[in-house]
């Protein structure tokens, strides 16, 4: 009987040293091992032949058998598994140096980022975002900001018409009047948007986009303006950045400013960009005219208020060193693929 | 507006440099654009004396000893013929810069440096040199236009800097005027405002005259327009004597870049820029009928104005005419048969107020203008027209050219131009809307100097506003008048100290837009911005049919050109020149895309306001391989992103998309709404505008998509029992399409949950005509789990159904 499980052992060693495949060697495992048709599960069946005084030595040197061939295939496996991954993942060296699959991530328009970037500031001071029409009235364009027909200050920007009465827009100010007709006081919106001047040379592109906003409650005067426009030059141009007002005129705002930020490039110290200046003119601004909150039917011996509009593309422009306006509505991909931020 | 400082010096005493006064222009809100020397080009040249002066044999060259006083003697050879002993010359010394002239000595090339030559063997150390050397002509320094050498006054100090001595050393402020101060559109004007600033009394011009007793028997002014000219002045001056001006007028006119004519009409150019009153002066002779009215004009009558120039008018032009005729477009230019002569012996000046709209409206209506009518259209004031009057008169005295009547005429609408105005506001206000609080002493003192005759009393402001101050309305402009001489460095920045607070952010249509962006920036592709406006021409490019409805656009009244001139009703056309642009300029491959308004009314020039639709815009381009349903994908992020399911469908009618691929276009719908067009761009366009390239566009209109945008998410619990899958592959005709037979399978089976194309075949293992599409199948069902036996069933009659509507078979 021993003689008959050492031939085991031989044929299993033998047949299992021809084996390279651990797939071919889980089908000789089996032929030894199966619970059901395995060749040692087949002697354990033979114990019923023999005599009882002999079964339980039979069932010694059979189970050692077993347990014998448990480890040795398990050896076995190991040894071929680890041979085969070996293998697989030397058939699969790749040179690492080689270019990237892309999915290219795309960017979004630098005025897009621009006027995320203001609506984020101004969003948090409690501003809302309202978008008025492309074509305006003149009502709402014009006259409503205290620019009636015959005012000087309409030769400030040449307008396109579509008809005598509708026109494109040449400044989003013209939300400030459709906000304030619908809205009582305590207002504060934001209204950015295309406008459009009749202007087409090599620092003006017919359309740009403003950002406008407009305050009104009461109490608001000009030191809060000023606040409010430093809190917004900080967040766009740096910590450093201080304003600066300077007298100007629009028709809607009295008094008017014009809105400097000192020099983010040379520290207001003088450069090619502020044009030795030390400041940059970023914005208009001023104090709503009482013309106009009495035109939008708000009591200005009640409530008082700041607007103040930019150009977008001036923001983008000045922040991200874009030479040329006319490269922002030119959709070139070179351009544009470096605004992923 | 050109403001000299010498001129300037006469009205207040500026004891500041030139650049401090442009830092308190600034600060009280008049930018000077640009500040420069009059002589800025010119250095190095002083007062040069001619002691010795030898001819140069056979030349027309001197050899001359020049003493420059303290700069030394230097020996200078000049061809001038005019050069001689004793003589004072400016001396350009070495190293100094001076205009240089073409050979007729009048033509400035540009500037160059002296240097030491020699000329037939005679060292010269500098240059004398003319007036236009130097950059003075005659009207800006006595004979400095003649051809040669300009002769200075014998008093002119030896060695002395030729700028002291030419006024070449005087300052020129180029100051940008704001909309609302036409009052400062003259040197008076401007001086007004540095007397305030800088707290110096104001030197008024002079305004006196004698007039003669001898009137103007009959002569009749009537204004027909008065809402056109609420103030007509005029006044008859006889003994006319035409000449030249003197000196410092002619260049003070110079120095403002007016050429002086004659003195008559030099006086009128004097006070339009001294006192900002446009005049004008008629020839009386030519006045028929002694009288002048100023009216709108007649339907076509017409008029030559002096520069001989004819103009066919209307009722909306206002002119001013004799008894006969119209002889001035009023405020624009006077008519050339009542212009002044040689022998003019009898004038009558014209001092008026034209309405600035009126002006500006018939100027470019018909493309004259002047410096005159320039004015009027920022806007004159009657105190002004009144003073500019008196002025002319004054200098008809002082010039001795005529002799000033007791004939004066005057059409107006208010009494007394000169009458201030009272207003009174409160302090506290005023300081409210500033946020600062403005000492009382500072208030008085600043309305003061700006001659507002303040009261205080309490809290109660009381000023008289001059008559020129026609901005001034109310407190808040009393305001900026205090700010502005105060200083905005005053203001203390504050952060809404008393406002409310409020809730701010993007409401939900903004925020659906920005994740749409985001999206799509995600699928690799450019935001783009187009102009809103294109031509019928980009229309052209896409083939759109002349009666489309695409067609239907908006038009400018008023285009810059026409490439720019209709508002856009789709935005693809912009996509695809943006497309063509980068494939021009070498941009092998990108992905663009637009959010945009486009524009749609019935009328061409619509007068209630246009619809205005939000479109999507998306542009591929590859100069390699692109197909389809890479483009799709890109509509199928949108879809992702937003918990939408679109369906697509050939265009039934392929008309519509004359630029698109017939076999590759697709119309996309979302819950049986159609929502745009997809597809490859038409071979043969492709071929015309992007050889070797594959194009995909595709345009969604937002508006409609929009509602489905802010779509809550809502939980679904995860199914309770498994999902079975199986595969099927099936053999159809090639005109079946995917959509159909994925509809039926889901019709024919509701515990289907899912199913998805993955395999399609077309080739010799089957028969022609015929493809393969293998589908996976997910089939799930809510209350149990499925078993087999039940799946199998359900792919049976899947398959029926699939057989009976399509002849599909099994593969």
């Amino acid at each position: 009987m021993e003689e008959q499980i050492k031939a085991m052992r031989a044929k299993i060693e033998a047949a299992a040293a021809a084996i390279t495949d651990s797939k071919e060697m889980y089908q000789l495992r089996k032929q030894y091992l199966d619970n059901k048709a395995g060749q040692i599960s087949a002697l354990m069946k033979n114990m019923r032949d023999l005599a009882p005084e002999d079964r339980p030595a039979f069932g010694k040197i059979v189970n050692e058998l077993k347990t014998w061939a448990l480890d040795f295939f398990t050896a076995q496996d190991s040894r071929l598994k680890a041979a085969e991954l070996a293998k697989k993942n030397a058939a699969e060296q790749i040179d690492v140096t080689m270019p990237a699959k892309p999915h290219k991530q795309g960017a979004l328009h630098p005025n897009t980022l621009i006027a995320n970037e203001l609506i984020d500031i101004f969003a948090g001071m409690g501003f809302t975002i309202f978008e008025g029409p492309e074509i305006e009235n003149d009502y709402y364009n014009f006259t409503a900001l205290n620019t009636p027909k015959d005012h000087p200050a309409r030769d400030m920007q040449d307008t396109f018409y579509v008809s005598p009465e509708l026109l494109l827009r040449t400044q989003t100010s013209a939300g400030q009047i459709r906000v304030m007709e619908k809205n009582q006081p305590p207002i504060k919106i934001l209204s950015p948007g295309k406008v459009f001047r009749s202007d087409d040379d090599a620092t003006h592109s017919p359309m740009f986009s403003q950002m406008e906003g407009l305050v009104v409650d009461k109490g608001i005067t000009l030191c809060d303006l000023q606040g409010m426009l430093d809190v917004f030059a900080q967040n766009v141009f740096g910590e450093q950045v201080k304003t600066r007002l300077r007298p100007s005129y629009f028709p809607f705002t009295e008094p008017s400013v014009e809105v400097d930020v000192s020099c983010f490039a040379c520290g207001g110290k003088g450069c090619r960009l502020c044009k030795d200046t030390g400041w940059i003119e970023v914005l208009g601004a001023g104090m709503v005219n009482r013309k106009v909150l009495e035109n939008c039917g708000v009591d200005p011996d009640v409530y008082t208020g700041f607007a103040f509009g930019m150009g977008i593309e001036r923001i983008a422009m000045l922040k991200y060193g874009i030479p040329n306006i006319k490269m922002l509505f030119e959709s070139d991909v070179r351009v544009l693929s470096q605004f992923n931020e | 507006m050109i403001v000299p400082l010498s001129w300037l010096k006469e009205y207040v005493d500026i004891d500041i440099t030139p650049q401090e006064l442009e830092t308190r222009l600034f600060d009280c809100g008049f930018e000077v654009e640009t500040l420069t020397q009059l002589g800025a080009d010119i250095s190095g040249v002083v007062v040069g004396l001619v002691t010795e002066c030898e001819p140069i044999p056979e030349t027309h060259l001197h050899v001359c000893k020049v003493d420059c006083g303290a700069h030394g003697t230097f020996q200078i050879c000049c061809g001038a013929d005019n050069v001689q002993v004793g003589g004072k010359y400016p001396a350009a010394l070495v190293g100094a810069q001076v205009y240089e002239t073409e050979r007729d000595h009048v033509t400035v090339t540009g500037t160059m440096k002296i240097k030491k030559g020699k000329l037939k063997g005679f060292e010269s150390q500098g240059m004398l040199c003319s007036g236009v050397e130097i950059g003075l002509n005659d009207d800006l320094c006595a004979g400095a236009d003649y051809c040669g050498l300009l002769v200075l006054p014998e008093d002119a100090p030896v060695g002395a800097d030729i700028k002291e001595v030419t006024g070449l050393d005087d300052w020129m402020y180029d100051i940008s005027i704001t909309a609302n101060r036409p009052d400062c559109m003259s040197v008076l004007g401007i001086a007004r405002e540095v007397a305030a600033a800088l707290g110096k009394p104001l030197k008024m011009p002079a305004v006196d005259y004698t007039q003669d007793a001898s009137g103007l028997e009959g002569f009749k002014v009537t204004v027909e327009a008065p809402e056109l000219c609420p103030r007509y002045q005029a006044h008859y001056v006889k003994n006319v004597r035409i000449g030249q001006s003197p000196q410092w007028m002619r260049r003070r006119l110079a120095l403002v870049g007016i050429r002086s004519i004659s003195n008559i009409v030099d006086i009128t150019n004097y006070v339009l820029k001294e006192i900002g009153q446009p005049m004008h002066a008629f020839d009386l002779r030519q006045l028929e009928d002694r009288q002048i009215i100023v009216r709108r004009a007649k339907q076509d009558e017409t008029i030559v104005t002096l520069d001989e120039k004819e103009f066919k008018l209307n009722p909306n032009n206002l002119v001013i005419c004799d008894g006969k005729k119209p002889v001035a477009l009023a405020g624009i230019m006077g008519g050339l048969n009542s212009e002044i002569k040689d022998d003019t012996a009898d004038v009558v000046f014209e001092s008026a107020k034209f309405m600035r709209d009126n002006v500006r409206k018939t100027g470019r209506a018909l493309g004259q203008h002047s410096d005159s009518s320039q004015r009027f259209e920022k806007g004159v004031d009657e105190y002004a027209t009144q003073l500019g009057l008196k002025r002319a008169l004054h200098l008809i005295e002082e010039l001795n050219c005529g002799t000033v009547t007791s004939a004066a005429f005057c059409e107006a609408v208010s009494a007394d131009p000169t009458a201030t105005r009272p207003l009174t506001v409160s302090i506290a206000k005023i300081n409210a809307l500033l946020g600062i609080t403005i000492p009382e002493a500072e208030i008085k003192r600043i309305l003061t100097n700006l001659d507002f005759a303040p009261q205080i009393s309490g809290d109660s402001l009381s000023v008289q506003i001059p008559p020129y101050r026609e901005d001034i309305e109310n407190a808040p402009d009393i305001a900026e008048e205090l700010i502005r001489m105060y200083g905005y460095d005053h203001i203390t920045p504050t952060f809404l100290a008393a406002a409310s607070v409020t809730n701010g952010g993007r409401n939900a249509v903004q925020s659906s837009t920005l994740k749409l962006k985001r999206t799509l920036a995600a699928q690799g592709l450019y935001e783009a911005i187009h102009y809103s406006f294109y031509s019928q021409k980009d229309l052209d490019l896409l083939r759109i049919p002349q009666d489309a409805p695409q067609r239907q656009a908006i038009r400018i009244l008023n285009p810059i050109s026409e490439e720019l001139s209709i508002m856009r009703t789709m935005l693809a056309p912009s996509m695809l020149n943006a497309v063509i642009r980068n494939v021009r300029r070498g941009n092998d491959a990108g992905g663009l895309f637009e959010i945009a308004k486009t524009y749609h009314s019935a009328e061409a020039h619509p007068t209630t306001e246009p619809e205005e639709r939000e479109a999507l815009s998306i542009g591929l381009f590859d100069g390699g391989k692109l197909d389809f349903f890479e483009g799709k994908a890109v509509i199928e992020a949108i879809a992702d992103a937003f918990r939408l399911e679109f369906t697509y469908a050939k265009p039934q009618d392929a008309a519509k998309y004359p630029f698109l691929h017939p076999g590759m276009s697709a119309v996309v719908s979302l819950g049986g709404q159609e929502i745009g067009w997809l597809g490859m761009l038409a071979h043969d366009l492709t071929d015309a505008e992007v050889p070797e390239h594959q194009v995909f566009l595709a345009e969604l209109d937002l508006t409609v998509l929009r509602p489905y945008l802010n779509k809550p998410v809502a939980f679904a619990a995860l199914p309770k029992f498994p999902v079975e899958q199986r595969d099927i592959a099936l053999l159809v005709s090639k005109e079946v399409i995917c959509a159909d037979l994925e509809a039926c399978m889901k019709r024919a089976c509701k515990s289907l949950s899912k199913v998805q194309l993955f395999d399609v075949y077309e080739g010799k293992q089957i028969e022609q005509g015929k493809q393969s599409l293998a589908f996976s199948l997910w089939f799930r069902s809510d209350d149990h789990a499925l078993t087999d036996n039940e799946v199998d069933q359900f792919v049976a009659k899947i398959l029926k159904n699939l057989a009976k509507e399509f002849e599909a078979s099994q593969r």
